[in-house]
């Protein structure tokens, strides 16, 4: 498999930062990893907070910089951030649903120096798109990736894949293709924030897994020169678990909408742990010294098996989060590994989707509603309410 | 690719080439990724302008690298950047 990635990496910089600027989005995706109590967090940080943020990171040697959310969109200063990361050095990318950017903010982006764009869509059908995004923003998304084309961005089409929409790979990438598409992501869901509360819904059979990778492997040769797809398994299918961040505190580091600084996307809900604010501290101070990004790093909070296991130098034990998530401690073995003595966690929940797809023929879309929990400002401070109470 | 003393690359486009302070050494980015281009593989791109000939290329470095005979390494080099996509050759 292709990967999308740093090449010879060796240095312990965060090269990588993502700026999740906003937690607002106009999508309420079944499958957001954003955290689960986004609602009940603090005001989102200013325009000055952001381009200290910027500096700071581009002093401690950050390259690539992702402008992410929620939907980036969201933030009407978005334009002079931009304009910064350029004049700093970062080689910048918008990851958008594409809401809100019309031909007047992506003619200041290209201005300003933005380098790529990355536009998520839900699925190729108007239908599917539209439930599972819960808005109507399909059409929409055809007119951004248009926009993109023209101002001449490299385009990166990014589907999240997952059982209800798995099925549709050939037309995913038949659409991907029509509008021109450089890089096509075909990531499957990965089980965090309102994707684990959904997981059971949305974790795909085997079957469907092995029928979208042969008709993505059958539209790579089709496309070779023109389009690049990355398809990424879920990790459930897996017996070894993937080298998440590259390591804890290796090359990653996320900022969250009111100042947070996170080593992965997911981590602030794992306990204990106490993330430094950039509103408080400096980013090299968080990097190289916060005990919260010292936690996992290196190998020395490891238990058995990963503690004796030669292949740790490779994935790191897998991913904290997903230890914590499904055996309730983050310094356990990534249950994803067979060597984990509670990776039958893992394989019960493969079996449980493979039985779901013999009990409905096809997924229906309708009766799967009723039980998926949408990302929105209501569910997530109701969440948020009861984490509080231990009872809950 | 036939590649002879008197073509032309410059750097793909939506590829950025760039000295990096932090990791002491040239990199080149792209969506999603980088490469990190230390020693004479920095010193080769940095010459890749869309403007200069390979045979030009060439006679820079074993001006700036006195006592190596670089040419070889140089066209390995280009010819492999160029099979990866991170420069093109420049048209007219």
């Amino acid at each position: 498999m292709e990967k999308a990635g740093f090449e010879q990496s060796k240095v312990n910089l965060p090269l990588w930062l993502l700026a999740e600027v906003s937690y607002r989005c106009p999508l309420h995706c079944v499958y957001c990893y954003n955290p689960i109590d986004y609602a009940s967090y603090g005001e989102e940080m200013s325009t000055e907070d952001w381009l200290r943020v910027l500096r700071q990171g581009r002093e401690l040697g950050a390259t690539q910089l992702g402008f992410s959310g929620g939907e980036p969109l969201m933030r009407s200063d978005l334009e002079i951030l931009v304009a910064e990361a350029r004049r700093l050095g970062y080689y910048s990318n918008l990851i958008t649903s594409g809401v809100g950017l019309d031909e007047r903010r992506i003619a200041a982006f290209k201005e300003g120096g933005l380098d790529h764009i990355q536009v998520s869509f839900q699925d190729s059908t108007r239908e599917m798109n539209d439930f599972l995004s819960s808005t109507r923003t399909f059409d929409l998304k055809q007119k951004v990736a248009r926009l993109v084309k023209k101002y001449d961005y490299p385009m990166v089409l990014n589907v999240v894949l997952h059982k209800l929409n798995i099925d549709h790979v050939q037309q995913i990438l038949e659409m991907a293709e029509q509008l021109e598409a450089e890089y096509v992501e075909l990531a499957n869901t990965q089980y965090y924030g309102w994707a684990w509360l959904n997981r059971d819904k949305l974790l795909p059979s085997r079957d469907q897994l092995q029928r979208a990778e042969e008709i993505t492997n059958n539209f790579r040769q089709h496309a070779a020169n023109r389009m690049k797809i990355y398809f990424v398994v879920p990790d459930y299918y897996e017996t070894r678990p993937k080298p998440c961040m590259s390591g804890w505190g290796a090359v990653f580091l996320c900022i969250t909408a009111d100042g947070v600084a996170l080593p992965c996307h997911s981590a602030r809900m794992l306990p204990g742990l106490n993330f430094p604010s950039v509103r408080d501290h400096d980013l090299r101070w968080i990097w190289h010294d916060s005990p919260a990004f010292n936690t996992y790093r290196g190998d020395a909070w490891m238990k058995e098996p990963c503690r004796s296991c030669p292949e740790k130098v490779k994935d790191y034990g897998g991913c904290r989060c997903q230890a914590y998530l499904m055996t309730g401690d983050a310094a356990n073995a990534d249950p994803v590994c067979d060597k984990s003595p509670l990776h039958g966690l893992v394989t019960d929940a493969v079996e449980r989707a493979a039985k779901r797809e013999r009990d409905s023929a096809k997924p229906q879309v309708k009766r799967a509603a009723d039980a998926l929990l949408f990302r929105d400002d209501a569910n997530s401070l109701r969440l948020a309410d009861a984490n509080k109470q231990p009872s809950a | 690719m036939p590649l002879n003393d008197d073509t032309i690359f410059e750097i793909a486009h939506h590829y950025r080439f760039q000295w990096e302070p932090a990791q002491q050494l040239h990199v080149l980015l792209y969506p999603e990724g980088m490469v990190q281009l230390p020693g004479s593989s920095g010193e080769i791109l940095k010459r890749v302008n869309g403007a200069a000939r390979v045979g030009e290329i060439v006679a820079d470095l074993e001006r700036a690298f006195p006592g190596a005979d670089l040419r070889g390494d140089v066209i390995e080099f280009l010819e492999n950047a160029h099979g990866k996509g991170w420069i093109r050759t420049k048209q007219g």
